[in-house]
């Protein structure tokens, strides 16, 4: 039986454009900006000064506080600037700028460590910290600090997150199906690190190919399981996952190791295993370059820092006009006002959506039809929450429980109406939260 | 790669393309079915009148849109709908003047004094209707026999007066006495299945309605057959009870919607004086709509128990 949570969507998936593409190596970018802030958590601090030159691998920003992570050099060149440049998540933020001097070589300090079975629990926890991994699959929380539950909680899961429920992104799936051992590998190691001894590797029925290379990988392995879900979004969001995969569900306003789970996405698993094969921090990843107005849709893998303009152009320029340029899939993601943002850890995939495609139909006033009730994968009533934003009610927002939205945009997909439903709950959240703080 | 603009609007970036028009439009289609069952029985009046009651709903939208300086929406599909509703829960020799008052009082004051589609608490075309029924009760209860197009009586009402009952096949297929579009079981039950098919009603209130008044007919001696097929049941839990704007939005309030027309329903039926009860008990559930929204909302994703 596939697992799966009440709820949801079966939005068009449009992964065919390229779920049988393998991955393609992009070419070196003459240049990088690679921003200080691409994590939940504190920004990092600059370590290098303009004119410095840099390598592969080299650290260039320096994470102090405990929720944070450390960024790398995906490039061997010259610092030509430190200041602050647009940032696909939106806003100027601080960024190192790199030009390229064509030569990609690596630092020095990067030397693969001990292989996993010597590394103890808390080596294989500064590993990931050092190698600036963080949550793969957008968010961008400090995996280390995921990893380093307070004391009183106790994990007894991990969740490997290969749902890649988002329309359009593949990126995830053709990891697993390319390099499934790595995938397992970074499982075992957040094992080790946390002891637990329950592993789920959870992808969606609709990769085949991915369960199957993941099922070969997982043979010899004890604690390792499988688990196929159902195609339906948002599956693959956290506390639809938890919920599918173990039946618990993480309490109102509580994080996952409340029930005792940890989920990383494979893409995560992938880096950890690469930090420990290789010692080479985070500094690439494989993001979808996909959507209707993209000449040759591909999964590349590409450098940090890369913009966006130089990504699309490896993939064949526009095809006819451009409407909406969005960092990830196309139920979340970042829509996007300039090509020069660059691409960071957190960027699954760059899609690009045809004029004709971009749906700007006027709102009409809500026919209490109950789709939006039907859809939410938390089973709050949106509409109800739609109109209290509308009229500015904040209170009565918070208490039909407007923080536990999770912004995944059922609500607004399926309105006939057109009403943003996922845009007002968010206003709602916005000013509950700032009349918190105060 | 040259100066683009870019559109930024906030996610989703994509949309289902389910629409209030095409909403609309799909359930005037399902009621295309009675609709044809009642022509076919009651004749080429019955067109007429339909034709005649929905063209007198749209207008009535667009004067009073025109009027309050809105912009005209009838294209919504919604004035239709109410238009093809009221005329299907009509005598079909009902006389046209007085249709054609049902259809304006159904839009004017069941739905645009309230601010037009979505404000609406009761159900426009039964507000229409239960209008007629006070103001012409004599022309409002005179039923066509469709096999001889004399007047005569609804099986309901022969029940009531007589205690007879009526043959089960022509309950199911229609040709016997009583409003337009209500006595067809068969074709309306195959408009809702489409519906229900395409996800345009859901199955909780016509479900537990006619299950209640199925389960309450056994409970009080009747027989539950005879009672599901006959008078306006069918129509009302399939095409008016199911109404989005005025019945609630969370399961279990769909669920005690059903539950608690099935009751009026049983309760007007077997001891009123009227011999249906299905218009008023609907809008009587239309009332209480807004506390079973109140009353039953979902436990969310992660609630914790604690009140």
């Amino acid at each position: 039986m596939l697992k799966t949570f009440r709820g949801g969507i079966h939005p068009p998936y449009n992964k065919d454009l390229t779920k049988h593409k393998p991955v393609e190596t992009a070419k070196l970018p003459d240049r990088v900006i690679i921003p200080m802030s691409q994590h939940v958590g504190a920004p990092c601090e600059p370590i290098v000064k303009v004119g410095d030159l840099v390598k592969k691998g080299q650290k260039i920003g320096e994470a102090r506080a405990f929720v944070s992570a450390p960024i790398h050099a995906s490039i061997s060149g010259k610092v030509t600037a430190v200041e602050p440049r647009p940032h696909p998540g939106g806003g100027m933020v601080m960024s190192v700028v790199i030009e390229s001097d064509g030569k990609d070589e690596l630092f020095e300090g990067i030397n693969a460590p001990k292989p996993l079975a010597e590394l103890s629990p808390d080596e294989i926890k500064n590993l990931i910290r050092e190698s600036g991994i963080v949550g793969m699959g957008g968010a961008g929380f400090p995996t280390q600090v995921k990893l380093s539950p307070p004391p009183g909680k106790t994990i007894d899961t991990i969740i490997v997150n290969g749902a890649e429920c988002e329309p359009y992104l593949t990126a995830d799936h053709r990891l697993m199906v390319e390099r499934p051992d790595d995938v397992v590998l970074g499982l075992e190691a957040i094992m080790k690190a946390t002891g637990v001894k329950n592993g789920y590797i959870a992808i969606e029925e609709n990769k085949p190919d991915a369960i199957e290379a993941i099922r070969k990988a997982i043979q010899a392995k004890d604690g390792i399981e499988l688990v196929e879900l159902a195609t339906k979004y948002p599956q693959g969001g956290e506390k639809q996952l938890i919920n599918a995969v173990t039946g618990r569900e993480v309490p109102s306003g509580g994080l996952p190791m409340d029930v005792h789970v940890i989920v990383d996405n494979a893409g995560t698993c992938a880096a950890i295993a690469n930090a420990i094969k290789t010692g080479m921090p985070l500094v690439e990843r494989i993001a979808t370059v996909t959507g209707t107005a993209v000449n040759e849709p591909k999964n590349l893998l590409i450098r940090i820092g890369t913009p966006f303009s130089e990504i699309i152009e490896q993939c064949g320029g526009f095809k006819g006009e451009a409407g909406k340029v969005i960092m990830g899939g196309p139920m979340m993601g970042l829509a996007q006002s300039v090509l020069d943002v660059p691409a960071i850890k957190g960027t699954s995939g760059i899609l690009v959506l045809a004029k004709n495609d971009v749906v700007l139909s006027e709102q009409s006033p809500c026919i209490r039809c109950a789709r939006c009730v039907d859809a939410c994968p938390i089973h709050l009533l949106p509409t109800t929450l739609g109109k209290f934003a509308e009229r500015g009610m904040w209170t009565e927002a918070e208490e039909y429980h407007a923080l536990d939205c999770i912004e995944c945009g059922c609500c607004a997909y399926v309105c006939p109406a057109h009403i943003p439903l996922t845009q007002l709950i968010r206003l709602a959240k916005n000013h509950i939260m700032a009349a918190k703080k105060k | 790669m040259g100066e683009y603009k870019f559109i930024t609007t906030s996610s989703p970036h994509i949309h289902s393309g389910e629409s209030v028009q095409r909403i609309m439009f799909n359930v005037a289609g399902a009621l295309m079915l009675p609709a044809a069952a009642g022509i076919y029985f009651f004749g080429l009046r019955a067109l007429v009148l339909i034709i005649i009651t929905t063209l007198a709903a749209v207008l009535t939208e667009a004067i009073f849109q025109k009027l309050r300086g809105k912009p005209i929406t009838v294209w919504d599909g919604s004035a239709v709908v109410t238009g093809i509703l009221l005329a299907l829960n009509l005598p079909p020799g009902l006389p046209l003047w007085m249709a054609v008052v049902g259809a304006a009082i159904a839009i004017s004051l069941g739905k645009q004094v309230y601010g037009g589609i979505g404000m609406n608490p009761f159900n426009p075309a039964l507000i229409g209707r239960v209008f007629l029924m006070i103001t012409f009760p004599v022309q409002m209860t005179t039923w066509i026999n469709p096999v001889d197009g004399t007047t005569g009586a609804t099986p309901l009402q022969i029940m009531k007066m007589q205690g007879v009952s009526t043959d089960y096949i022509k309950l199911f297929l229609g040709n016997i006495g009583g409003s337009l579009g209500e006595t067809s079981a068969f074709m309306i039950i195959l408009g809702g299945l489409y519906l229900l098919y395409k996800g345009y009603i859901e199955w909780r209130i016509p479900g537990f309605y006619l299950g209640t008044v199925a389960i309450l007919s056994v409970v009080l001696g009747r027989d539950p057959i005879f009672e599901l097929l006959s008078g306006g049941l069918m129509l009302g839990a399939f095409f008016m009870a199911t109404d989005m704007v005025t019945s609630p939005i969370s399961r279990l309030g769909k669920i005690i919607f059903g539950i608690g027309a099935g009751i009026f329903t049983v309760i007007i039926r077997f001891y009123g004086g009227y011999p249906e009860g299905v218009s008023f008990s609907i809008l009587l559930m239309n009332a209480f709509t807004p506390v079973i929204n109140r009353y039953t909302v979902p436990r969310i994703y992660g609630e914790v128990k604690v009140r």
